[in-house]
Formats: C-alpha cells, structure tokens, sequence
C-alpha cells in the first residue's frame, strides 16, 4: 500500500476519434501502404488500438519523389516569411489539440499523462512555433548570408517521446526550407499520424512533409534512398553505427542523436531536497526511457547513505500504474521487447554483484512494467554502469574527490549528458568545464527547450538540435567558400 | 675551400621527440625529375598509434590554455616560419618542382594562415556560442570545445601550406592532431615539425607522420581513441573506406575538399556543450 491512498483519476479518451485504420501519409493524403500492416498496441493492456499501415521500399520511394517534387515546385519557392507561417500554424493547431495527442501519446506509448499533458505536447508546439521564427531569418543563423536548404530529409525517431522527436526533426527542418519523408518508431505511430492530420488542417503543400510508418526495413529503405540529401536519426547507437556506415562516400548530411549513460554526479554540499528529486526525475522520468537519463549516480561517498536512504523513500511514494490516470509517476514500459531487456540487465547487475532495491508496489496484471529500481555498490566495470539500460534502473556508484567524480563521469564511451549537483557555483563550473558530455544540467536534471541546443560528444552521435546549432544540421554553409589567405589554394 | 653540406636526417614527430620509425622503414624522396633528395622514415601502425597515445596524453593540458595563450603559441609558429623562410622554399622547389616564386608564395601563404588562425584562438567560442533564452528560471549557455584528438590526412600538394591548413584549425581551439604529411613531398612537413618543436606548442599537440596515407591511415580511422577524421587531403586515398571505418566509433569525419581558411573548419572539429544552471527566486 502506497502512502496515500488515492481514488482513479483516469483522463477520458472520448477526446480521441482514432480510425480502426491509418495508411501512409504521402503527398497530402492517406494511402495504403505495401508492406503487411501491422497493429499498436497499448502497453498499458496490450490491448489494440489500430492497424497502422506497413511501408515497403516503394512506398519509401513514392514518398521520397513526392517530397522531391514538393521540394522543386512548391516548398523551394516559397519565401522564409510563408514558410514560418505554416509552422505557426502548425504550433497553433498543435496547442488546440494539445489534450488530445496528449492522451493519444500516453495511450500508445505508456508515459504518464502529466508527461505528455505538461511536458511532451507544450514542448511539441513550443518547437514548432520557436523555429517557425526562424524561417525568415536564417541569414542571422551563423551560417553566412543567404544559406542553402539541403532537399529531401529523411527522418527516423524512436518511440520514447513519438511527437517531440517528431518535432524536433520536422520544425528546424521545414524552417530551413527542406521537405521531409519521417518514419515513426514501430511501436508509437499514433500521435505522428495525428500529427498528419493536423498538416491537412494546416494547409501544408502536398508532398512537403510525408509520413511513413514501418519497422527497421523501412527506415533503412527511407535512410538509404539515393534521392535524399539530408539522414537524422534518433535512436540506438548500433543502428546509428550502420546508419552512418551506409551514408559513407554519399554526401548526404548526417546527425545523430544516439545513446547515453549519463553521470549524474551529487557533491556533499549539494541542497539535498532538491537533488534528491533531480535524481528521480533523472532516471524515472519516462519510465527512464531517455537517451539523455541519469542513469549513473555518482555520490560522494560521505552523503552516500543518507542520498540513497533519501531515494528508496521517495521512490516508495511514486504511483505505477494506468498512464491515463493524472495521478500516474510511473506509466508503462513501451514494449515487450524492451522490458525483456531491462528484465535481463538487471539480473545481470545482481549476477555481477550489487544490491538491487525495488520499490513495493502492485504491478498492473496486464501489460509491460517494470518497478523503479535502484541498484546500490556498482562497479564501474558492471554492466549496469557501462550499458544504456533505457529503463527505470539506477546504478549507483561512489567517489571521493572532484577529480574522480570527473574521471568516473567521462568513463563511457558516451557523452550525450550529465548533471552536476553542488551550491558552490565554482565548483559546478569547473566540473562543467571537465565533463564530456553535450548537455550539462547544475542543480537539475531533463530540461529541455526549443532555444537549447540538444546532442552528444563521442558516441553519443554528432550534431546538434534545438537552438541556432539545431539548424545547421539542414543548411549548408554558404560561407563555405574560403575566406581570405592570399596566394595558393588547391 | 668548398664546404661539403651535411644532408639532414628526416624524422617523424610523435610526442615531441623526433624518433625514426620503430619499423626502421624509410623511402626515398625524390624530385620531380626523380633524382634522390633525401630519405624520409615510412611510418607503421606501431608508430602511429604512439603518436595517438602522445597525442591523448597532451590533449587536456592544451584545451585547459587560455585561448590567449593558444593564440599568442599559434602566432609564434608564424614568427619562427617567418625566419626560416630560405628553408622552406629551397624543400618545396626540390620536392615539389616549381619555381621558387611559387614555393616562397605558398610559404607566405603558410605563414599568414597561422597568423589568421592565431587570431581566432580566443574569439572563435563568441562566434559559435551563444547565450540560450530558454522559458525557464534557468542560465542557459552553448560554447563549443575541442572534439579531442583529430587524425588528419594533409593534401598531397601544396605540402607545407596545405600541411598548416589542415593542422592549425584543428589546433586552435585545443584539439591535438596526428596528421599524416604528403607522401611525395614531406620534407617540409619535418621542418615545421622542427619549427613546432622550438615554438612553445607542447610536445604531442601535433604529431607528423612521413610514409604511405594508404597504408597509415585505416588504423588511425578505426583507432578507438581519435576523435574525428579529417580527410582532406585523402581524395586520392580509398576515402569511403575510412568513412566507413569511422563509422564503429561515431568519428566526425570532414570528408576530402578544399583546404581554405575558413571559420568552418575551426568550429568543424569542435563539440558544442550546453550547461543549464537553476536560477533561485529572489
């Protein structure tokens, strides 16, 4: 028994008025897709929701001259000023609907409603309408006068957060002036072909984004079509491997945002209270489906006891349970496939010796979910404090100085975020200066903004989203041409 | 009476020392009619990995410098270039075949592109960072930083100054570099080496390697520890291959082109890295 015994407060889904079917979205319009189609699922019930259409190596191919066709007739010729208007409009239609793809979101996913309510869906308009200004001044992007939109863009994401990694592909780069061809992750395509919708109401051109849903074969057929200039993918870092392997040689501009294994490191003289909550939203926010988590606590050895004693605690008043209900901290775990992966990590922690801790509570009968768990005295060459568990599992590890914080931090071939916790603000800046990591968070953890440039060191992937750098990745330089040095250039 | 010259001994740079090749490999230059000028060591894996190694272990001390400072070393890269003018001209017109004009052309462009270089070292992070208005009460700031250690292919022509234009924007901004010179014509990469060596850039900052590109640069593209892959000057290479061989550790890689100054290619081998802070209510 929780702490406080509250009554369901289930979100109504009388909002959504979900077909039994979606096809492809090319060209403006829904069509039937070639591949066998396939069903999503709610994890919360494993009930289904829709059958959602399968695109084969065709479709990726109508739909990629459909986008090149909207690129040289329509989207190429429209200036900066109309361009940002449809994305106004976009983040317009987006805030209307904000309730419902928020519980479309939660009911296709798995996360908690009071995410995809107040950070997902506002996250999702915010990005379009930040970039939506951008349209009509690139010239002030930092990428020289008048700089060039690439083409066609291929797009994969991942399904921990469907829409906002949607948007963070679709906005910067309508706002440079690139058409789009985006596949959704397998297992989360309902909010993106709402989102679909949502572009006929707003009277987007024809062809200028199109939406294709499918597994791994159809990203790789969409990433590797010859007649796309542009790959941005978000997802694992073996599939980012073979992603940058196949655009080798290509010229096609590539980013990735790929995994990570974030240190979030708490100094003695942290505020504690407050620590003690970045540190669950580190790891738990989204069920810890989140490639920036903080899924390596480093505490300073003396505060050791009194931090995790403080976390089991807290830990023991987060809710499990139906997504949909507003009172939910812990929704479900996205697929089978991956609670079998946290399932197997974590039997393996403990294999390799550390204390697992698991919050008592009641674990829904259907469905795929997975307790927040803490595992305490990890080595640094344990699995569990090496490999992204994408899950809500807390490794946590100890240090003693400054200088072993910083060494344990940077000790993963990763570098996509950290999170330092201190109130002596030299401290944190020095640390700061020393983590390798592309996005630091001092004295809080998860914080995202369309204004804040988002991305990893190492092989966390390369380039950068959200922000002026978020735009670079769909422009070219037009100050490519070299500057100045008189005499001899090649 | 006639002094006899005393021909030099050319090495390879790692870690600031001067070492031949551990594989006592060496090949001959020659002119472009084909007459001998010198022998030059023919680098191996083993030596290229060290100069990996050398170039880790001096990469932290050299980003933690001030920019200022980098700047003011860059700068007088240029100076002791400037003075040793005579030198370079005389290896680029036996090694490479043209006038001495050109060769004292391309020497001047060498130094002047240290120079605009050395410039840059403490303002290219206001240029490519910025200060993030984000809705929140938070301190939001994106600044780039070095990517770490960069392996680099030079352009096989223009030796010397396609060798600084690869070497200095890499450089500047903390970066330390393994830079494999032109195959044909690499004496002059070794004497910049002995200029870098007496110009205050730490040992294992840059690290030159004399020999094949073909056969040195696959390891250094698969070689876990290097950061990016700089290919400029591997357009005669099989470059796509060393993409491709990149690719397991996620290198950022510049694939062969043009070797002009330009600020892209200083912020092309940076990282950019945004730091949030809370912002107390007051």
């Amino acid at each position: 028994m929780s702490f406080l015994e509250y009554a369901p407060a289930p979100e109504s889904t009388a909002i959504l008025n979900l077909k039994d079917s979606y096809g492809l979205f090319i060209d403006g319009e829904f069509v039937a897709g070639h591949g066998e189609p396939f069903a999503t699922i709610s994890p919360a019930t494993e009930k289904h929701i829709a059958e959602i259409a399968n695109a084969d190596a065709n479709d990726v191919d109508t739909a990629v001259r459909a986008a090149r066709r909207a690129y040289d007739r329509t989207w190429s010729k429209l200036s900066g000023a109309d361009r940002g208007k449809y994305l106004f409009r976009i983040a317009r239609l987006v805030q209307e609907r904000a309730r419902e793809l928020a519980v479309a979101e939660s009911l296709d996913n798995g996360k908690p409603i009071k995410e995809s309510r107040d950070v997902d869906i506002p996250l999702v308009a915010a990005w379009f309408f930040y970039y939506a200004g951008w349209a009509d001044k690139l010239d002030y992007a930092g990428l020289g006068a008048a700089p060039r939109a690439l083409g066609v863009a291929a797009q994969v994401i991942p399904w921990n957060f469907p829409l906002l990694m949607l948007a963070w592909k679709i906005a910067p780069a309508l706002a440079a002036g690139n058409t789009v061809v985006l596949k959704p992750a397998e297992t989360t395509p309902l909010s993106a072909l709402l989102f679909a919708e949502i572009l006929q109401q707003a009277e987007l051109p024809a062809g200028v984004v199109n939406i294709l849903t499918g597994a791994g074969d159809t990203g790789q057929a969409l990433v590797q079509h010859p007649d796309v200039n542009k790959v941005a993918f978000t997802g694992s870092t073996a599939v980012g491997r073979a992603i940058a392997k196949s655009v080798a040689g290509t010229g096609k501009k590539l980013t990735l945002e790929l995994g990570g294994k974030a240190a979030n490191i708490v100094f003695d003289d942290a505020p504690i209270d407050q620590a003690i909550e970045g540190i669950v939203n580190g790891i738990f926010f989204n069920q810890g489906h989140v490639c920036c988590a903080g899924s390596r606590l480093l505490v300073q050895e003396n505060i050791h006891d009194d931090v995790v004693e403080r976390l089991k605690q807290r830990l023991s008043t987060l809710r499990l349970g139906d997504p949909l209900d507003k009172n939910t901290d812990i929704g479900a775990i996205n697929s089978a496939e991956q609670l079998e992966r946290i399932r197997e990590l974590s039997d393996i922690g403990e294999a390799e010796g550390a204390e697992r801790w698991t919050a008592d509570c009641a674990i829904p009968e259907n469905g795929f979910w997975f307790a927040p768990t803490i595992f305490d005295n990890v080595s640094t060459s344990s699995r569990i404090a090496r490999e992204e568990i994408f899950g809500p599992v807390l490794s946590v590890l100890t240090f003693r100085t400054p200088a072993e914080a910083i060494s344990k931090a940077n000790n993963t071939p990763y570098g996509l975020s950290a999170g330092i916790w201190s109130d002596k603000g030299s401290k944190i800046l020095a640390v700061a200066d020393e983590l390798k990591a592309g996005v630091i968070w001092a004295n809080t953890f998860n914080r995202f903004d369309p204004a804040s440039p988002f991305g990893g060191f190492k092989e966390s992937g390369y380039g950068r989203e959200g922000g002026r750098h978020g735009l670079a990745a769909y422009l070219q330089n037009s100050r490519l041409e070299p500057v100045e040095t008189k005499g001899v250039r090649k | 009476m006639t002094h006899l010259s005393i021909p030099k001994t050319y090495k390879l740079y790692i870690g600031g020392k001067f070492p031949r090749s551990e594989s006592g490999r060496t090949y001959e230059v020659v002119s472009r009619t084909g007459a001998f000028v010198a022998n030059a060591a023919k680098a191996s894996r083993k030596d290229a990995r060290d100069a990996v190694v050398a170039a880790r272990a001096a990469q932290p001390g050299w980003a933690s410098a001030t920019g200022y400072n980098r700047g003011q070393v860059l700068y007088r890269i240029a100076e002791l270039l400037e003075g040793r003018r005579a030198q370079f001209v005389e290896e680029i017109t036996s090694t490479e075949g043209v006038t001495a004009a050109a060769a004292a052309k391309q020497v001047d462009a060498a130094i002047d592109a240290w120079v605009w270089y050395a410039g840059w070292a403490d303002k290219y992070v206001q240029v490519a960072g910025n200060a993030n208005a984000v809705s929140g009460p938070y301190f939001n700031i994106s600044v780039p930083e070095p990517t770490g250690v960069v392996a680099i292919v030079a352009p096989a022509d223009s030796s010397l100054l396609g060798l600084v234009s690869v070497v200095a924007p890499a450089i500047v901004s903390g970066n330390t570099v393994v830079v494999i010179a032109s195959e044909a014509a690499p004496l002059s990469a070794i004497s910049l080496a002995e200029v870098l060596a007496t110009s205050d850039v730490p040992g294992g900052v840059v690290n030159i390697l004399t020999g094949s590109a073909a056969e040195i640069a696959p390891w250094l593209a698969s070689h876990a520890d290097v950061n990016t892959l700089d290919l400029t000057g591997a357009e005669a290479l099989d470059w796509v291959d060393l993409q491709i061989a990149a690719a397991d550790t996620l290198k950022r890689v510049r694939t062969p082109g043009d070797f002009g100054a330009s600020l892209d290619r200083v912020v092309g081998f940076t990282e950019t890295k945004t730091v949030w802070h809370t912002k107390s209510l007051i």
